[in-house]
């Protein structure tokens, strides 16, 4: 990896100095998708702002029906806390089967969402869930913050601070990982409450979608058999040398029926 | 850019300066001489590099040095001695749970940092626990067979 000039800010608003002064920064957060771009200079920023320092943004608290998870909170806090376990539960088993043990220990909930990454787990519980990205600048519901692959409404310069998810109704998420890398092949979370059902689908195509078909289906019955005769606009869809487009479009129903098998 | 960093290995207090791009991995092996920490793959898969930061398994391979800022380190190094094996190498030994041995010390680092989460987390530590435990870990000599026996025999000389 090229060099760059490191800064290990005590505030956001040191932050956000630091990223305006520099001439291409980035913000470093666990860095388990950054530095491995770096070494392969996929990404070569001239500065790097270390977001460590901010313990504002880690932490994990309740009130009411809000679970709030600051965004430099660990996978491996979110899949340990005792109060995402007992809120909702299919979050802290999607943050357990986040790469493995030692990314858990370093990977953060605010640096998995920023980066997009279209098989990435974190974006498939947000949008399921209905959560919310709090920024340094505004709040953003998940069905706008998620773009396209690796793209997010984030404007230069802009932090997560923190990521709210609305606690209701019962929730799973399975995936069907890539046996190597653990991300998600294709992973489907639901989210089922008393207004209807979420579906957010991650790893199939280029970026997390809300799957209307399964949603409307899923509305009127939610059962396995609701989904038989569903075929998904597939035009969007990853074609790789883990999965083509049909087997990726095949796990969608197949990982979905499983999610709902889990919940009835 | 050199930058000043100081932080605690095996116990020691260490202060050096290094390059921003110098990876945690780099400087346990090149800068401190600690060469028991082995860096396989380079791309946080392989988990042959995994420290203790501050109790936690990570891959410096995937840390920078100066983000180890301030911090506790522990590497293969710092767990036991010669006449005094950590339970968990001991494990090994006696079960066999290596061969080539150069991903022996990431496998005894992750594993202790799993018998402490599943003691700490009161999660019984069976065989398909200590499989997933070991995910980030690879060994292309075993089959893994004697690691996880290695890593069940430490977990319950570690309870004792």
């Amino acid at each position: 990896m090229y060099n760059f000039n490191y800064h290990c800010p005590s505030s956001l608003q040191e932050a956000e100095s630091l990223y305006a002064k520099s001439e291409d920064p980035m913000f470093l957060a666990g860095g388990h998708t950054l530095l491995p771009t770096m070494k392969q200079r996929l990404n070569a920023p001239t500065d790097l702002i270390d977001l460590a320092g901010l313990t504002e943004l880690a932490g994990i608290s309740r009130e009411g029906d809000v679970l709030q998870i600051g965004a430099y909170t660990r996978h491996a806090d979110v899949a340990a806390s005792e109060l995402v376990q007992a809120a909702i539960p299919a979050l802290a088993k999607l943050a357990r089967g986040i790469g493995d043990t030692q990314v858990r220990n370093r990977g953060t909930i605010g640096g998995s969402v920023a980066n997009n990454d279209p098989a990435a787990d974190y974006p498939a519980a947000l949008l399921g869930l209905g959560a919310t990205v709090v920024t340094t600048k505004r709040a953003v519901p998940a069905d706008e913050f998620f773009v396209d692959m690796f793209e997010t409404v984030l404007e230069e310069g802009e932090i997560i601070t923190a990521v709210t998810f609305p606690v209701k109704g019962d929730a799973e998420y399975i995936k069907f990982a890539n046996p190597a890398s653990r991300y998600a092949t294709v992973g489907v979370f639901i989210n089922r409450h008393n207004d209807g059902v979420r579906v957010a689908i991650t790893g199939a195509a280029s970026s997390v979608f809300r799957c209307s078909e399964y949603e409307a289906a899923l509305s009127s019955s939610f059962a396995e058999s609701a989904l038989n005769g569903i075929t998904l606009r597939t035009d969007n869809f990853n074609e790789d040398l883990h999965a083509s487009v049909d087997y990726r479009a095949h796990l969608c129903a197949v990982i979905a029926k499983r999610v709902i098998a889990s919940m009835v | 850019m050199s930058i000043p960093i100081s932080m605690t290995v095996n116990g020691k207090q260490v202060s050096k300066s290094c390059p921003a791009n110098r990876t945690l991995g780099q400087f346990i092996r090149e800068d401190l001489g600690l060469t028991g920490t082995h860096v396989g793959c380079d791309t946080s898969q392989c988990g042959a590099c995994t420290v203790h930061l501050n109790g936690d398994a990570v891959k410096a391979c995937t840390v920078l040095a100066v983000q180890a800022e301030g911090a506790e380190v522990t590497t293969i190094e710092g767990i036991g001695t010669k006449d005094d094996l950590h339970p968990m190498q001991t494990a090994f030994r006696a079960c066999h749970g290596l061969q080539c041995g150069f991903c022996t010390p990431g496998m005894i680092m992750t594993g202790i940092d799993l018998v402490n989460t599943a003691s700490r987390d009161n999660v019984e530590l069976g065989e398909a626990e200590i499989r997933e435990g070991l995910k980030g870990n690879y060994c292309r000599c075993t089959g893994y067979q004697n690691i996880v026996r290695a890593v069940a025999t430490a977990a319950q000389q570690m309870e004792d």
